[in-house]
């Protein structure tokens, strides 16, 4: 019961984490139907990042007195911000030129952003080529423990931001005016753009708030597991954004609620899949799920079947 | 067929693909990768000096403060450009990546061994000159660097990897050009079995895994253990496979085997199907890296026993794991706290020109390097065969690690310590003769 319950809570966390980078993926595919291979690496470029401004800000390693809450939402904001600026330099200089062009095209461009972001995230003028320790930003002993299930403060933390930052972006999209146009050029490019909404301004506006929310599961990434952060070129950030995407994917790609869901699903799969059958096939079990959906149901868990006129 | 159907599943296939591509390490260059030319034309006094000065004039910087070996030739100083008489050796490593310790301390021992060897007066009356090549800790990578120091760089012998899977890619490209290959630190034992050309100064897994069984059944008297290893490590794959196997064979229990991988860094649901068993202790025969994060993982569960690994323990880079690692126990090739006249000179030696203790790795590049100049002044000629036969009819070869003699499976017989990690200092437990 104490293995169930502690690999139900940590699932659930990851998935989370997966959650949130689901979300880019699933928004960008909404309203350009075509898949950013470089988000993983602004989820690394996330982490990097907050363990960058971490250090700034006198936040140390090991050994050093746990820093006051707000400067880890500090550090959360300063990765958003400049992750937000990123993603919008990447849609206007790489994605942008090629509004017109097929969609390969675009998709080969995309992985070529992706290597050059993991090779500049290596330089010595960035980050470096060496894993690096994330400072402690929250006390990582157990919160509680409930007959031996460990909660802990930084899971509850991933939880509860995650939690945080989904319904603020549920509001987003189905509440206000920006969410409206960002459904309406989702729904049809061309008859949006006719009834006044600025499509450009919308897509940036897009990669903008995805590109934020991996530099936020980045900076939770962080929060959960301290240790060492590998660099950036290296195979973990793939694998991560890999799975995010078949959470994207199985959840129903382009529908928002369906990342989340597929998120949780991949993140569950995968912990109890470790924890109960087998820790061989740990990839095995989230993509043995994604071959399942896509035969069973292509359209995604959430996703709605659409009809191609011929 | 609906449209989103269609591009969801190429989609998938292409995001696949271009992920297996990434984790086969198909990267291109990071643009580190070029050689390191150690002084020997240079006066001897410049050579020796050679490697702290380069590392002055903007070395990287290294994991834990210390510098990194420059891997930039066009930067090297010009007095450190070698001539035609020369006699080139090459080493592939990880000098960058999550095993960068590895790579860089073997590449210092070798290049104080390449200094000190000029210093004498070379080999056959001719200086020594060290080609480095970062193979970015990839197999992949290490593929072509090898190819590299063989095609390019003309090297008449080859030293390298640290990590076992890295050793056996590089390995068969050195026996199909007929280029001798010594391992410095290569543990597992397949490596070895690539060929004559190919041989080591290390202990091998069969013998490092029995160690670790004999210190938890014998000297720490643990009934109950467990294993948590990286499947797709050879060196970790095999050394938990031996390990397992004998301290069964001592009577021991093995509770729990769990298996992470390359890009894994959450091992919370392995831990946590672990913690349930309650073992006495948790055999983790990993690299540092993955090490840091494994015990620091297992203590925010709440596991308190202490874990024991093998010698990819083995770098400063552990104090990462803070308190996670204190009172927790590794097997090695030498303690820096031996009392051998050897061992003193050479952990002194290196501390005055790099300004930390050596690792077992940095003393492994050392060995290795005298061996192949011992080798190199026995044998009648430079070329493939002549040198590997020189290299495998060492015989008592005293190195810092231990007097090597290469066996007829080319490996060599050596003692093996354990070390208990103290408050961040590794402090001799015990040593495990074979």
């Amino acid at each position: 019961m104490t293995q169930f319950l502690q690999t139900l809570f940590d699932g659930v966390t990851v998935g989370c984490l997966y959650a949130l980078i689901a979300l880019g993926y699933t928004m960008v595919y909404g309203i350009l139907k075509f898949i950013n291979f470089a988000h993983s690496d602004v989820f690394a470029l996330g982490v990097w990042l907050s363990i960058t401004i971490a250090s700034w800000l006198g936040i140390g390693a090991t050994g050093q007195p746990t820093p006051a809450w707000y400067m880890g939402l500090l550090v959360l904001m300063g990765a958003m911000v400049i992750c937000g600026l990123v993603g919008f330099t990447i849609e206007r200089v790489a994605y942008k030129p090629l509004r017109k062009a097929p969609r390969l095209n675009v998709l080969i461009t995309a992985i070529g952003v992706s290597l050059l972001l993991q090779n500049l995230g290596q330089q010595k003028f960035t980050f470096g080529p060496y894993p690096k320790s994330f400072p402690t930003l929250m006390e990582s002993s157990s919160l509680f423990s409930v007959s031996g299930v460990q909660v802990r403060l930084s899971d509850v933390a991933v939880i509860g931001t995650a939690v945080v930052l989904m319904a603020a972006l549920q509001y987003l999209i189905y509440h206000t005016k920006l969410g409206s146009a960002m459904r309406a050029v989702s729904f049809n490019t061309r008859n949006a753009s006719l009834m006044g909404i600025n499509v450009d301004r919308v897509i940036s506006f897009t990669f903008i708030v995805g590109t934020m929310l991996a530099a936020a599961a980045g900076f939770l990434y962080g929060l959960k597991y301290e240790g060492q952060a590998k660099q950036t070129a290296d195979s973990m950030w793939v694998m991560l954004g890999l799975k995010a995407f078949v959470a994207a994917v199985v959840g129903g790609i382009g529908n928002v609620r369906g990342a989340v869901l597929g998120g949780l699903l991949i993140g569950l799969i995968e912990f109890f899949g470790v924890a109960y059958l087998s820790s061989q096939y740990r990839d095995a079990y989230v993509f043995a799920i994604l071959i399942l959906v896509l035969l069973l149901k292509p359209e995604g868990v959430l996703g709605k079947a659409t009809v191609e006129k011929v | 067929m609906g449209a989103m159907r269609l591009i969801a599943r190429t989609a998938s296939v292409l995001m696949i693909g271009f992920g297996l591509a990434g984790l086969s390490g198909c990267e291109q260059k990071s643009g580190t990768g070029t050689g390191t030319g150690t002084g020997a034309a240079a006066p001897a006094g410049n050579a020796t000096k050679a490697p702290s000065e380069t590392a002055s004039s903007g070395g990287t910087k290294a994991p834990g403060g210390s510098e990194a070996p420059k891997t930039d030739s066009a930067a090297a100083a010009p007095a450190a450009e070698g001539s035609a008489d020369d006699i080139v050796i090459g080493h592939y490593a990880s000098i960058t990546g999550s095993e960068a310790t590895f790579g860089i301390s073997t590449d210092q021992g070798i290049q104080m061994a390449v200094a000190e060897r000029n210093k004498a007066g070379g080999v056959k009356g001719r200086q020594i000159r060290l080609i480095t090549h970062d193979n970015q800790g990839k197999p992949q990578e290490t593929q072509t660097v090898v190819t590299r120091l063989i095609e390019g760089d003309k090297v008449v012998a080859v030293l390298g990897e640290v990590a076992s899977s890295r050793s056996l890619a590089g390995a068969p490209i050195c026996q199909r050009k007929g280029i001798p290959m010594i391992t410095p630190s290569s543990t597992n034992e397949d490596v070895t079995a690539v060929g004559d050309m190919i041989s080591r100064v290390c202990f091998i897994d069969p013998f490092q895994g029995l160690v670790g069984a004999k210190f938890c059944a014998e000297t720490m008297k643990f009934k109950k253990g467990a294993a948590l290893y990286n499947r797709a490590q050879a060196y970790s794959s095999g050394l938990k496979t031996v390990f397992v196997d004998s301290f069964k064979k001592l009577g021991g229990e093995v509770v729990a085997e769990e298996a992470f991988s390359d890009g894994d860094n959450d091992f919370s649901a392995q831990l946590t199907a672990i913690r349930v068993k309650n073992p006495e202790f948790i055999y983790v025969p990993g690299y540092y890296t993955e090490v840091v994060n494994i015990a620091r993982q297992a203590r925010k569960l709440g596991i308190t026993c202490p874990l024991v690994g093998g010698d990819g323990w083995d770098s400063e880079e552990l104090k990462n794991a803070g308190d996670a690692l204190n009172n927790c126990y590794f097997s090695n090739h030498y303690s820096h706290e031996d009392t051998r006249p050897e061992v003193q000179e050479f952990v002194k030696k290196y501390q005055d020109q790099y300004k930390k203790v050596p690792d077992g790795l940095a003393a492994l590049g050392y060995d290795a390097a005298r061996l192949l100049f011992d080798a190199m002044e026995r044998s009648p000629s430079l070329g493939g065969k002549d040198l590997a036969g020189a290299i495998n009819s060492t015989k008592n070869f005293a190195g810092v690690t231990g007097n090597i003699t290469i066996d007829a499976n080319r490996n060599p017989t050596k003692d093996a310590v354990i070390l208990e990690i103290v408050n961040g200092a590794l402090k001799y437990k015990a040593t495990i003769k074979p």
